[in-house]
Formats: C-alpha cells, sequence, structure tokens
C-alpha cells in the first residue's frame, strides 16, 4: 500500500544535513527532513552562572529546545511551554548518555535546538542536528546520536510520519538509537500500540537510524573534506 | 576511505610537493581498528578489542599509538603553556585573567616578578583591568582552578598592539614546523607577533592588517596541505600592492621583550 506521499513503508523523506551552518556558535548543524527544518547551536563548555548550578563532579548538559513563531501554519507563542520544556528534558536524556562530561567539571555545555519548520519528528530532527552540532564543536562524544520515529497508519507499520499521516493516526514512536552502542537512549509511545506493534515499530526506528548515521558522518566530513581540496 | 584512496591522495600531494599523513577524517564512535597491536592515544578509547574515536578530528598514528588530533574545540590548560590573557578583575590577593577557556585563570601576588607590598602599591598599578599579559600556566588543578606565573624570561605585558583570537586546534599550524609559518609571517610583514597556546595571538607593526588576515587564512585552512607555500603568495601579492617603506623595524623580537621588561622596572620605580 502506498502512503498519501507515494513513500514506501520503510522509505524516509528527504534527508539534508549541514554542519557548521553558524559562524558564531562553537558548532551548528541544519537538518532537514522533509519538511521539518532543525538547526542545532552548541557553545562552549564554558563557565557555568550563576555559580550554585554548576557541579563539581561534571559539565552540565544545557539543552534548549524551541519552536520559531513561525513554524507551523499557527503562529506558535514565543517562549517556553509545556510542551518545549518536556522535549528539552528528552533531548538532553538523549544526548548525556555519549557526550564525555566529566572533562569539564563546573563548566556548562550549551545546546539550543531551533525548529524553523514543523512538519511532524521535530524533537528526532533536533536530536539530530544536536549531535552533529556536538561533534563539530569539538566535544568528546563516545558515539552520535541518531535519532527517528515510526508509527502505524491504517494498519500498517510506517517510519518517518509526515504531518497528514501523524493527524491521522495518533500513535507513533519516536526513538533515539546510538549506532556504535547499539543502546536505545529515547523511546516515548504517542497513542495506542500493542506490544507486538512496538516492537515491529521499534525495529523499524532502528533500521531508519542506521541509515541516518551514515549521512551524519558524510555530512561532518564533507565539511572538513570539501575544504581540503581547495 | 579504502587504502587505495589514501594511498592515490598522497601520491597527488607528492606531485604537488606536499605531503602530508594527517588526511583522514574521523567522526565520534568511528571504528579506527580492531586489533590489540595499538594502543589508544588522546581521544580514542579501547572497548573490546576495538579502538573508537571519541572526537571529529584527523586521524594519526605514530608508533603504535592511535591518536584523533582534534579540529575543533576550547582550550585545555596544560601546565608550562605559554597564553595571553586579559586581566578581568583584580582581586585582593592577585588578578582574575580571561584566558579563552572554560575556566579564569588566577595571577597570585607571588606570581609576579616583583615583590608587592598591598598596603603601599594598588595591584592595578601592576596589571589594570583589560591589560593584556603573556604568562606561562604554572598551576592547573583537577579542580579546574588555573594559576599563571609572570616569573619567566618570556612573560611580559603588552602595552600596545592588537589581539586577534583564533581557535586552539589551529595554534600547531599557525606556528608550524619548528616555527616556519610564523617566522614567515612575522618577516614578511615585519610585525611583531606572539601567540598564545591559548589560540590568542597579539601582533604589532606597520602590516598588522595583512598578518591578521594571514594569521585567519592559516585558521580557515589549518587542515588543507601546501598552506605555506599559499600564505606566502597571499603574503606577497598582499604586500606587493603597498608602497614599500623607507624604515622598517628590524629589531628581533628578543630585543622587543627587553624593551617591554624595562617598562615593568619602570613600574617598580615609580611606587
Amino acid at each position: 500500500m502506498a502512503r498519501k506521499d507515494g513513500r514506501k513503508a520503510d522509505e524516509m523523506r528527504e534527508v539534508k544535513m549541514e554542519v557548521g551552518v553558524l559562524r558564531n556558535a562553537d558548532g551548528s548543524a541544519r537538518v532537514q527532513i522533509g519538511k521539518t527544518i532543525a538547526v542545532a547551536s552548541v557553545f562552549g563548555p564554558r563557565e557555568l552562572h550563576p555559580k550554585h548550578l554548576q557541579d563539581n563532579e561534571k559539565a552540565v548538559l544545557n539543552c534548549i529546545y524551541m519552536m520559531a513563531p513561525f513554524s507551523t501554519t499557527e503562529r506558535v507563542r514565543p517562549g517556553p511551554s509545556r510542551r518545549s520544556h518536556e522535549i528539552s528534558l528528552v533531548t538532553k536524556s538523549a544526548l548525556e548518555k555519549v557526550v564525555n562530561l566529566k572533562d569539564h567539571p563546573k563548566a556548562v555545555i550549551d545546546v539550543y535546538i531551533l525548529i524553523e519548520q514543523a512538519n511532524a519528528g521535530t524533537r528526532t530532527a533536533g536530536i539530530n542536528a544536536a549531535s552533529l552540532a556536538l561533534a563539530d564543536a569539538g566535544i568528546q562524544m563516545s558515539d552520535l546520536v541518531t535519532s527517528i520515529a515510526s508509527g502505524k497508519v491504517d494498519g500498517e507499520y510506517v517510519i518517518d510520519l509526515s504531518g497528514d499521516e501523524e493527524k491521522i493516526t495518533g500513535c507513533d514512536l519516536p526513538v533515539a538509537y546510538l549506532p556504535r552502542s547499539k543502546e536505545i537512549t529515547l523511546l516515548q509511545m504517542d497513542g495506542d500500540l500493542s506490544k507486538a506493534d512496538v516492537k515491529g515499530v521499534l525495529k523499524m526506528c532502528i533500521r531508519g537510524c542506521e541509515k541516518l548515521h551514515k549521512i551524519q558522518v558524510d555530512a561532518l566530513k564533507k565539511k572538513w573534506e570539501a575544504e581540503t581540496s581547495k | 576511505m579504502t587504502e587505495k584512496n589514501t594511498n592515490d591522495i598522497q601520491k597527488s600531494d607528492a606531485a604537488n610537493g606536499n605531503v602530508s599523513d594527517e588526511k583522514k577524517i574521523v567522526v565520534p564512535g568511528e571504528l579506527l581498528m580492531e586489533t590489540m597491536d595499538y594502543l589508544p592515544g588522546k581521544n580514542c578509547f579501547r572497548e573490546g578489542n576495538a579502538i573508537y574515536a571519541k572526537k571529529l578530528g584527523l586521524l594519526r598514528t605514530s608508533g603504535r599509538v592511535v591518536e584523533v588530533v582534534p579540529v575543533s574545540g576550547v582550550y585545555n590548560p596544560e601546565v608550562g603553556d605559554m597564553i595571553i590573557g586579559v586581566v578581568d578583575e583584580i582581586q585582593n590577593a592577585g588578578w582574575v585573567i580571561d584566558i579563552n577557556a572554560p575556566y579564569t585563570a588566577f595571577i597570585p601576588l607571588s606570581g609576579v616578578r616583583e615583590f608587592i607590598d598591598t598596603n603601599k602599591t594598588s595591584l592595578n598599578q601592576i596589571y589594570a583591568a583589560g591589560d593584556l599579559i603573556y604568562g606561562k600556566v604554572m598551576m592547573f588543578s583537577p579542580s579546574k582552578s588555573v594559576h599563571i606565573t609572570m616569573q619567566d624570561p618570556k612573560a611580559k605585558k603588552f602595552t600596545d598592539g592588537r589581539v586577534v583570537r583564533i581557535n586552539t586546534t589551529k595554534v600547531p599550524r599557525l606556528i608550524g614546523r619548528s616555527g616556519s609559518m610564523i617566522s614567515m609571517i612575522k618577516d614578511a610583514t615585519k610585525c611583531f607577533i606572539s601567540v598564545g597556546q591559548n589560540g590568542m595571538v597579539w601582533l604589532k607593526g606597520e602590516n598588522e592588517d595583512i598578518a591578521i588576515k594571514a594569521v585567519q587564512m592559516v585558521e580557515e585552512y589549518a587542515h588543507t596541505t601546501g598552506l605555506t607555500d599559499r600564505v606566502d603568495a597571499f603574503l606577497k601579492k598582499e604586500l606587493g600592492s603597498r608602497p614599500a617603506k623607507k624604515e622598517s623595524p628590524k629589531e628581533s623580537f628578543e630585543e622587543y621583550s627587553k624593551e617591554s621588561a624595562s617598562n615593568e622596572e619602570y613600574v617598580e620605580a615609580k611606587e
């Protein structure tokens, strides 16, 4: 069965990744998946103020997810919301596993994720972008983090739901996956999926994440190799 | 990249007269090798038999050690580094210095050349807020407090000139093999240049602007091969379009150091 936009069940939307898009950030990346665009910028490690937030054992990873007011058809009120606060938190825990925070006690690594355009899968696009931006900023990481959502539409498992599909079904499963250590650092579920469904959908996500990992590696290498050949 | 490709690149570079073994770019979590014959060096780690990269950078093997040379990141102080900093704040027992790192540094009273009686002398007579200093990292403790000493023959305060900040990972390239790159820029532009390990570069001279452009060029293309030739061409092109000045400061950098050292003595005498 073909999907609304003509994709196969295990076919992602077109993915574009670019590293080093912002001049003033220590590391930055833009990830475009279909019509969803996320830009991540990383600053630091740098001094953390106010001082009482400092951790004497390790650096603090500070993730902030925000949506541009013009990112959806209906204007998004700027500033933190219940939703953006939650996504910031899950993004932080998805990234924290790979980032070496022990090397910079008392410091902070700031990760800002801006959704320029939203069409389903904004948190997963944000995590992909943040992972690239962290690597670009020269921060020690044990792995890259990849992330994609899958769900069930009309009784069929499909990967990377678009905005239209999300409206029909309401059940999807965003996953963040570490391709080297094969661990899962984010698993959320919206809607209703049975145990068997979750297993099937999860498998699909992991296959998608492995594809995304290749694109991430290419994007990172491209930034430096393009300049090498100049 | 297969071994064949790497060889091809090296061959074509050899044809151009540039040979570099620092070619392969690796990303965090990338498998570097699967053998117990090698040891993981900087920015690498071992898991089981395999060695993985921990940072984005260039792969380098020296002897039996594999390491990743980072292409980005912040300055991590090391004892003995000569660094340039800006005086941020004056405290009772010393100066707080911004050193372009995640942590601020501190110069204790015992870190300056002269004896200071705090009852008679105000500390901003020695270094005032905003002053540029060139000092040596004396201590870097596990709790990340950095102490700088000025009791080093090379240490001094800059009274004029300009400072540009570059990424600390590009400093070795800016200096070049046994100082080849930096001395080329110095000779061509007739500028005094001091490079701090923390990525702050101090310059003074007639052709400062050209020297700054050259430094920024090195920063931007630090990971490319044949850079020395291109910087040389750039300097010749830029300087060639300028009318030659009659007098050019021929005194060496060491002489300038002496001059600024005598400035410090002047401060002492004034008290």
